[in-house]
């Protein structure tokens, strides 16, 4: 009997990717303390930021929360990305990753599973944070499926915006190094941003950077199509802007994943 | 293409360490290979290394004929590997991870639920199948580590250190699934710390050391040519052991007196002995309940040829 050389085809990359990511569903399932940030951390910033800066920034909290939350669910999601590189920085150390890696897949599967597995956690930090925004008297005030585009795109920009964290996590020693390595890129993006105030008060030179910035335009698509009014183009830019990430990203980590584990 | 694993000059070096110092392999089409040699050999590393999880610094290897470098993907297709240290996901159960495996395997979750079930049941694991891998005892660890190893119902299985922790009874389980599979045609590479386990199944025995292959052959082959056989010789009355004691002495050399067992032991090289024996015991009035000639184990093939037991650590000269 002879057998034919292997290659693996991106359909097949597809299935593996999705196969691990059922992995990680499983062990989310199992584990649901490592939901624990992307469950309170959306509580916590909702509470802080609506009290702390509502009546100076707009007058009144329950306007600001309006203003807030779809600034505040692009924040929620780069945050939750943090976890990404943590987890997968644990994970490769384990025997399991031998055990994938001496089998006929794509070598990208186990990141991509990771990665993939991940809109689940996405997704809880968006519910809790507009279930929890509704009870501070939030309210959409568009059709439903105008909320669910928002949160799709928010979703997919986590996704692309996850590869900079597995590299990370592919390139520190610890997980506790991730989130400190992280956050020098999060800080900028989601701080640096109209998620908390407009731009037009800034210097010019932050405004430069706020004005192009991804999360600018995903928090002004995000309002658009939650609170009403024009959010195309900004979607627009923020889906170029992730696919840009990822294009970007997702080789570097691929590549430092390669380079760690040889 | 007889061989189904074949190597040549692996060298592997960590830092400083010289893991593999070029070592050479081959392994024919459905038979078993022992790997033997003490702690921190290189067994493992060379494992490693033909199931395509590390890059050798030097030399090749090709698993049925397709290089474990350039042709990497292909070679995964065709191995099954058991990890010296499990490697299982912990926090999935038995069931979940050998489905996960089968699925990244192109089965559909049909088939991969049946296929993990019946492996599941080979190895008596059904009954913990549904709990957390982190939960199971370190011999159930083992068998669903094997377990997983054949899920794709590999040409070509590692199994490195296969049964080390287990108890008797699952190392026999074992032991006879690892000739089923070999009646399958399965072709095996096997590690172990156990010499009784490669007499038991190799055909083909490597004896590693410090990254070098200092033996192979079969069992007998390597029993043979550390030299000389044992003669045992057991008088069937307690009082003659004196006797026969004398009689060895001048024969061959110092026996070895068990007096528990009334066991004597010593070396020989020339087989002719024992019939120049035979007719002094005669002449003795001597009666023996057992006179035989025996290979050396290979505990004492293996403490010959590395200057260690197979237990002590480290690299004593
Ligand atoms: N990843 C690594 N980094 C550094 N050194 C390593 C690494 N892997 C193995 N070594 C070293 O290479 C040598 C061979 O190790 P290996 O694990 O192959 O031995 P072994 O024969 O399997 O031993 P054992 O019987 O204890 O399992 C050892 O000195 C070990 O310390
Ligand atoms: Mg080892």
């Amino acid at each position: 009997m002879t057998t034919a050389t292997l290659h693996i085809g991106p359909n097949q990359a597809i299935r593996h990717g999705l196969a691990l990511a059922g992995r990680s569903v499983i062990k989310i399932r199992k584990n649901p303390e490592s939901l624990l940030d992307v469950t309170l951390q959306p509580i916590m910033f909702l509470l802080l930021f609506v009290y702390m800066f509502g009546g100076a920034l707009k007058g009144s909290t329950s306007e600001y929360l309006q203003f807030l939350v779809p600034g505040l669910m692009v924040q929620n999601i780069a945050f939750a990305s943090l976890g990404t590189g943590m987890a997968l920085n644990a994970d490769i150390g384990k025997g399991v990753f031998d055990r994938f890696r001496s089998m006929p897949i794509a070598r990208s599967a186990p990141l991509v599973g990771a990665v993939l597995g991940d809109i689940v956690r996405f997704v809880i930090t968006l519910v809790v944070l507009v279930g929890f925004a509704m009870i501070l008297g939030f309210r959409v005030q568009t059709e439903p499926v105008r909320f669910l585009i928002a949160a799709g795109l928010m979703i997919l920009f986590g996704l692309c915006l996850c590869w900079v964290s597995v590299w990370v996590g592919m390139l520190v020693k610890t997980p506790q190094a991730v989130p400190g390595t992280l956050l020098v890129f999060i800080f900028p993006l989601t701080f640096g941003s109209n998620v908390f105030v407009d731009s037009s008060t800034m210097p010019g030179w932050l405004r430069a950077w706020v004005d192009i910035n991804p999360v600018t335009h995903l928090t002004e698509a995000g309002r658009g199509l939650l609170l009403g009014g024009d959010w195309t183009a900004h979607a627009g830019w923020a889906f170029v802007w992730a696919l840009g990430i990822a294009a970007v990203f997702f080789p570097l980590a691929l590549r430092a994943y390669r380079g760690r584990v040889g | 293409m007889s061989n189904a694993i074949e190597a040549e000059g692996l060298v592997k070096r960590f830092g400083d360490t010289v893991a593999l110092d070029g070592v050479d392999l081959a392994v024919p089409k459905g038979k078993v290979l022992g790997v033997l040699g003490p702690n921190g050999a290189g067994k493992t590393t060379a494992v490693r290394v033909l199931a395509t999880l590390l890059r050798a610094d030097a030399g090749s290897a090709r698993v049925c004929g397709f290089d474990v470098r350039t042709h990497a993907t292909t070679v995964r297709g065709l191995i099954g590997l058991t990890g010296q240290y499990a490697s299982l996901d912990e926090d999935l159960s038995g069931t979940e991870n050998l489905v996960l495996i089968g699925k990244l395997l192109g089965l559909s979750r049909a088939q991969a639920r049946v296929r993990a079930a019946d492996l599941l049941a080979q190895f008596e694991l059904t009954e913990a199948a549904g709990r957390a891998v982190k939960t199971y005892s370190g011999g159930m660890r083992r068998r669903a580590d094997l377990a997983a190893g054949l899920v794709g119902r590999p040409e070509v299985l590692y199994l490195d250190e296969p049964t080390t922790g287990l108890d008797p009874h699952s190392r026999n389980e074992v032991w006879s699934t690892i000739r089923g599979l070999v009646e399958l045609g399965v072709t095996v590479l096997l590690t172990t710390q156990y010499l009784e386990e490669a007499d038991q199944l190799a055909d083909l025995i490597t004896v590693i050391d410090h990254g070098r292959v200092i033996a192979t052959g079969t069992p007998d082959d390597l029993k043979r040519r550390t030299g000389g056989q044992t003669l045992q010789v057991r008088p069937t009355l307690a009082r003659d052991v004196s006797t026969v004691a004398a009689i060895l002495r001048d024969l061959t050399g110092e026996p070895h007196v068990d007096l528990e067992t009334g066991l004597l032991t010593a070396p020989v090289d020339d087989p002719m002995l024992l019939s120049t024996l035979v007719r002094r015991l005669d002449d003795a009035g001597v009666t023996v309940d057992e006179l035989a000639l025996r290979l050396p184990s290979l505990d004492e093939v293996f403490l010959a040829m590395t200057g260690r037991t197979r237990t002590s650590e480290g690299s004593a000269a």
